[in-house]
């Protein structure tokens, strides 16, 4: 039995051979080939275009590409040990040796009539062959726009709390309300299908619009009645209830991106590979952030806010209409928490609870600048951003929102009032 | 009020005067918040056995004291002792059970807790208010001696008509009187009342002075902030005097009125609260 | 539409095994925040320890009784390291901490990392077999019409409100105590508790540790009714499901979770039920169709907690007096 198989099998492959002879250039003799794969995870994908050198006793024999299945082959003279290379410049961006050092591989030894098959174990691009500064690089860019949309997302809730001493646990889903209308004006079937640029507008007016409105008819009334901190708190979060599924059902629970800036190539600069848009979103976000600060500082509504914030009897006492402070903040930082919403579609996707996964990151910025201050939201923001992106050098990407909660618990052990806060006064 | 066999009589009005019998000493407390120096005392002590009043402009520093006093802020420097046992860095519920209580300026009722709850809960040694105490212990007899306690300290500020009352259904008044009641119930050695009197309606007043002088002749010490200099005359046996953060003048009341640095610590500031 | 069957489902599941589940888990959180006034916003990272615990315990071939004490044990250390850091600070600290650690904690659970003893994503299953396998209840059906439960869930059923009798014979005579007396008067006002010489932080720990130990002890009961453990299954949700239950029947009451567990559990029922039959008969037309039941269902729920919240903070059937919660 056994014997027969064997010689059928012998069979087939010989007529195989004779047939495809004429297709496979080097299958006859010696040869050396490969097949380069980048695998992450459960993925693999070939790669291709990369070249391939084989040296006997320092001179070249041969040298090949991998095709778009990532084989490659290179026939060599006759049995005997070679000098195999990978050469690194050649790799597509993202796919590196999981070894760096073996990109030589010195004695690969070939038998008579043997097709050597070699191997290359390559990986994605971060976590090596790349340089550490390009790896870092690349990361904090990351980082700082992840940290701008944070931050632009914090302020609202940051000011909110130090007006009115709510912390909103349905700002996140203001977050996500801001880029679902932009959604909406930039790539629904049924509506106008703008530029993100433009349908950013209507959305950031819109979520400040519903934040004026919460504060009017659902906050202002609740304090009016003496309300106290828990209950608003437990009713913040039955709002974002409300919010969120409705939300779902309007947006349906799939993720899809803005029209515009959805899939970009990426550029070089400073030797850091990144995608344009990371960097216009920081760009963006730093002159909004410079804006808020002139608000605050220049304007005698934002003194006026930030008197309250300090505090608010001295304030009212001094003539401030605080109720009609507390509205603005309102407005404002619903707005660009609206705002920090589009960003976040353009960075990655609109998805209906991607406020709420924000909110988490949003209250570890808050905490760790300084809860109430609108700077310390800005610099905790950018601070919890590049610290959760670069953590990634180190832990593994399922923990990277641990991290936010660490400094969170860490903050508040060495320094509750947050970096830019001070320490309260009792009685 | 004051018999020349007094002992305060013979001391010295000055700041920061040693006095013969203190029960509660400081020594350089200096509390800031930024860079105001809300609290920076020298030295000060309180006699035992005494009504003392602090007095003061808004802003002097008096609440602050009394929040590092018992524990309730931390001071940024300075040292102070209850009967000659150091209180630095004790924690507030730590200070109340040496013996030293305070009440609040904003009254603290328990307002979900019965009025006879308000009381009972300040009782000391209770062991059924540890979690296996709770459980395991045998605190009903202790709970039944507290409960006499706690009526005879009802009945004394007229409120054992109302033992089953909620706290938060009390007026003012009745709460301030409360409170009162609840502070005693630990047993304190130094009672410190920060502003008894205010919110409170003047019939109420008389009432409430007369139970402060209740306590001193119980053997308390009191210690109380006040704005009304009548008041302050009335019942107390010394006044100290705080001007932004400072013990500015210390003395008998009489002596006090008539200090023109305290005249001028009031009406130099611009809160227009004269006393 | 069979309004009638839409009630006896209802029914059925006011007195079953979520019923029972929930009423244990906001006994614990009624600990927590009805009686002590602490807002554990994490209360699902208790039930989650206490199911992981026990079913790690099991599937590394210890015996299901030591895996119940693990799972306690492990929700009293969770108290611990959450309490420790937070439990000085304000009452939204303690609230944001608690809902990040029971986020922290799913994910964790979830990750490849912990694979080896969660075994990740797909879960434990199939620990609880002792228990099943001494089910003295004989095979059938027990009820009348449709309102009736087979053997299996009968013995689950028996054990969860046996479960739910003891915890309330255990919190009726924790809070009956003067140890209950403190912790009440912390909630209504630390700073007089403090004054008063009760160490404030080391109650409200006991309580976010006791109340976590009850909510371990629910989620056990899930797990072992389920024979499974899931991290997907331990979200956020569930800590305010426990919430809206504990307001519903009245915070700092001995019967409110009870009480508000089945109320709720058979309104939400009813709800589910009457809004598959409406869309089946076309009521909404084209604009709603039935998955858009659950989300709206979630939305309705949101409203309730808001409205009972600001209308009726003392429950359903609280007095007017005890309105004054958390207010100045």
């Amino acid at each position: 039995m056994q014997t027969t198989r064997r010689i059928l099998i012998a069979a087939i492959l010989a007529i195989l051979a004779v047939v495809l002879t004429p297709l496979a250039a080097f299958a006859e003799d010696e040869s050396i080939k490969g097949r380069l794969e980048k695998i992450d995870g459960e993925e693999r994908e070939p790669v291709g275009g990369v070249t391939i050198t084989v040296e006997l006793d320092g001179e070249e024999i041969g040298t090949a590409e991998s095709n778009d299945n990532g084989e490659w082959e290179i026939p060599v003279p006759g049995a005997g040990t070679y000098l195999v290379r990978l050469e690194v410049d050649t790799l597509p961006d993202g796919v590196a040796l999981t070894d760096p050092e073996k990109f030589e591989l010195p004695d690969v030894s070939v038998r008579n009539n043997q097709n050597k098959t070699t191997r290359f174990n390559l990986g994605p691009g971060l976590t090596s062959g790349v340089s550490t500064y390009e790896r870092v690089g690349s990361l904090f860019v990351i980082g700082l726009k992840f940290g701008a949309i944070i931050a632009l997302s914090s302020i609202g809730l940051s000011l909110i709390f130090g007006v009115t001493g709510l912390v909103n646990f349905a700002h996140g889903d203001l977050v996500t309300l801001g880029a679902v209308i932009a959604f909406w004006f930039n790539a629904a079937g049924g509506g106008p299908r703008w530029h993100i640029l433009l349908a950013a507008v209507p959305a950031v007016l819109l979520v400040a619009g519903f934040g004026g409105l919460q504060e009017r008819n659902l906050w202002r009334p609740l304090r009016n009645r003496g309300t106290g901190l828990v209950a608003m708190i437990v009713v913040s979060i039955g709002l974002s209830f409300v919010i969120r599924y409705a939300i779902l059902v309007v947006f349906s629970g799939l993720p899809r991106p803005f029209r515009d800036y959805a899939i970009q190539d990426d550029i070089q600069i400073l030797g850091i590979t990144t995608v344009p848009k990371n960097l216009a979103i920081i760009g963006f976000t730093a002159v909004v952030l410079a804006l808020i600060g002139l608000f605050l500082t220049r304007t005698k509504l934002g003194t006026a806010m930030r008197a309250v914030a300090d505090n608010s009897d001295l304030a009212e006492s001094s003539g401030i209409d605080v109720q009609r402070v507390i509205l603005v903040t309102w407005i404002v930082g619903a707005g660009l928490a609206g705002l920090g919403g589009v960003m976040f579609g353009i960075s990655e996707q609109v998805q209906w609870d991607m406020g709420f996964k924000l909110l988490l990151l949003i209250f570890s910025a808050v905490i760790l600048g300084g809860l109430g201050t609108a700077y310390g939201a800005m610099l905790g923001g950018f601070i919890v951003g590049v610290a959760v992106e670069l953590s990634t050098l180190v832990i593994p990407v399922e923990f990277k929102t641990a991290v936010a909660l660490a400094i969170l618990i860490a903050m508040l052990l060495v320094r509750p009032q947050g970096l830019l806060g001070v320490r309260e006064r009792i009685g | 009020m004051n018999s020349d066999a007094h002992p305060l009589a013979r001391i010295a009005p000055e700041p920061g005067v040693s006095k013969p019998d203190p029960i509660l000493v400081l020594d350089s407390v200096l509390r800031a918040f930024g860079g105001l120096r809300a609290v920076d005392v020298n030295h000060l002590e309180i006699q035992r056995g005494t009504i003392t009043s602090l007095i003061g402009p808004n802003g002097a520093g008096k609440t602050t004291l009394f929040n590092v006093l018992t524990g309730f802020d931390r001071p940024e420097a300075g040292k102070w002792e209850l009967n000659g046992g150091p209180l630095v860095g004790i924690p507030s519920f730590r200070v109340a059970r040496k013996g030293m209580v305070r009440t609040f300026q904003l009254t603290k009722s328990l307002a979900r807790l019965t009025v006879l709850e308000n009381v009972l809960v300040a009782a000391k040694d209770q062991v059924g208010e540890t979690f296996f105490g709770a459980l395991f212990g045998r605190w009903r007899h202790i709970e039944e001696a507290n409960e006499e306690r706690a009526m005879r300290e009802l009945k004394r500020f007229g409120l054992e008509h109302m033992v089953d009352e909620y706290a938060g259904s009390l007026s003012g008044g009745q709460r301030k009187l409360l409170e009162m009641a609840r502070a005693l119930m630990v047993e304190p050695e130094v009672v410190m009342l920060d502003e008894p009197m205010a919110g409170v309606n003047p019939a109420l007043t008389q009432s409430l002075l007369s139970h402060i002088m209740a306590l001193r002749d119980d053997g308390k010490t009191v210690v109380f902030i006040e704005h009304d200099m009548d008041v302050v005359q009335e019942i107390s046996d010394w006044v100290v005097v705080m001007s932004q953060g400072a013990v500015i003048a210390e003395g008998p009341p009489a002596h006090i009125a008539s200090n023109p640095e305290v005249i001028d610590a009031y009406l130099g500031r611009d809160h227009g609260e004269v006393p | 539409m069979d309004l009638v069957k839409i009630l006896i489902d209802a029914g059925r599941t006011a007195v079953g095994v979520p019923a029972a589940a929930y009423a244990l888990s906001s006994i614990g959180l009624n600990l927590q925040f009805g009686y002590t006034g602490l807002l554990n916003f994490g209360h699902v990272a208790s039930m989650l320890v206490g199911a992981y615990g026990m079913a790690i315990t099991v599937d590394s071939g210890g015996p299901l009784w030591l895996g119940v004490i693990v799972g306690i044990v492990a929700a009293l250390i969770l108290g611990l390291i959450l309490g420790v850091p937070t439990l000085r600070l304000r009452a939204d600290y303690l609230a944001i901490v608690t809902i990040a650690a029971g986020e922290i904690l799913r994910l964790t659970v979830r990750s490849s990392w912990a694979a080896p003893l969660t075994k990740g994503i797909f879960g434990i299953q199939q620990f609880a077999d002792p228990f099943f396998d001494v089910n003295p209840i004989p095979v059938g059906l027990y009820g009348i019409g449709r309102f009736r439960f087979d053997e299996r869930t009968m013995w689950v059923l028996l054990l969860g409100w046996g479960l739910v009798a003891l915890a309330t014979l255990f919190m009726w005579k924790l809070t009956r105590s003067p140890w209950g007396r403190a912790i009440r008067a912390i909630r209504d006002d630390e700073d007089a508790a403090l004054s008063l010489g009760k160490n404030v932080f080391g109650y409200k720990l006991q309580s976010l540790m006791v109340g976590g130990a009850i909510g371990a002890l629910a989620g056990m009961f899930l797990a072992i009714d389920q024979q499974n453990v899931n991290p997907d299954a331990y979200i956020p949700l569930l800590t305010f499901y426990a919430f809206t239950i504990v307001i519903l029947g009245g915070p700092g009451t001995l019967f409110g979770p009870i009480i508000g567990s089945i109320i709720f559990w058979f309104l939400f029922e009813f709800l589910d039920g009457f809004m598959t039959a409406a869309v089946l008969e076309g009521w909404f037309g084209d604009v709603l169709d039935s998955t858009d039941i659950g989300p709206i269902r979630f939305a309705l729920f949101g409203i309730g907690l808001m409205w009972l919240m600001i209308y009726r903070p003392q429950g359903l059937f609280g007095r007017r007096e005890e309105m004054l919660i958390g207010e100045q």
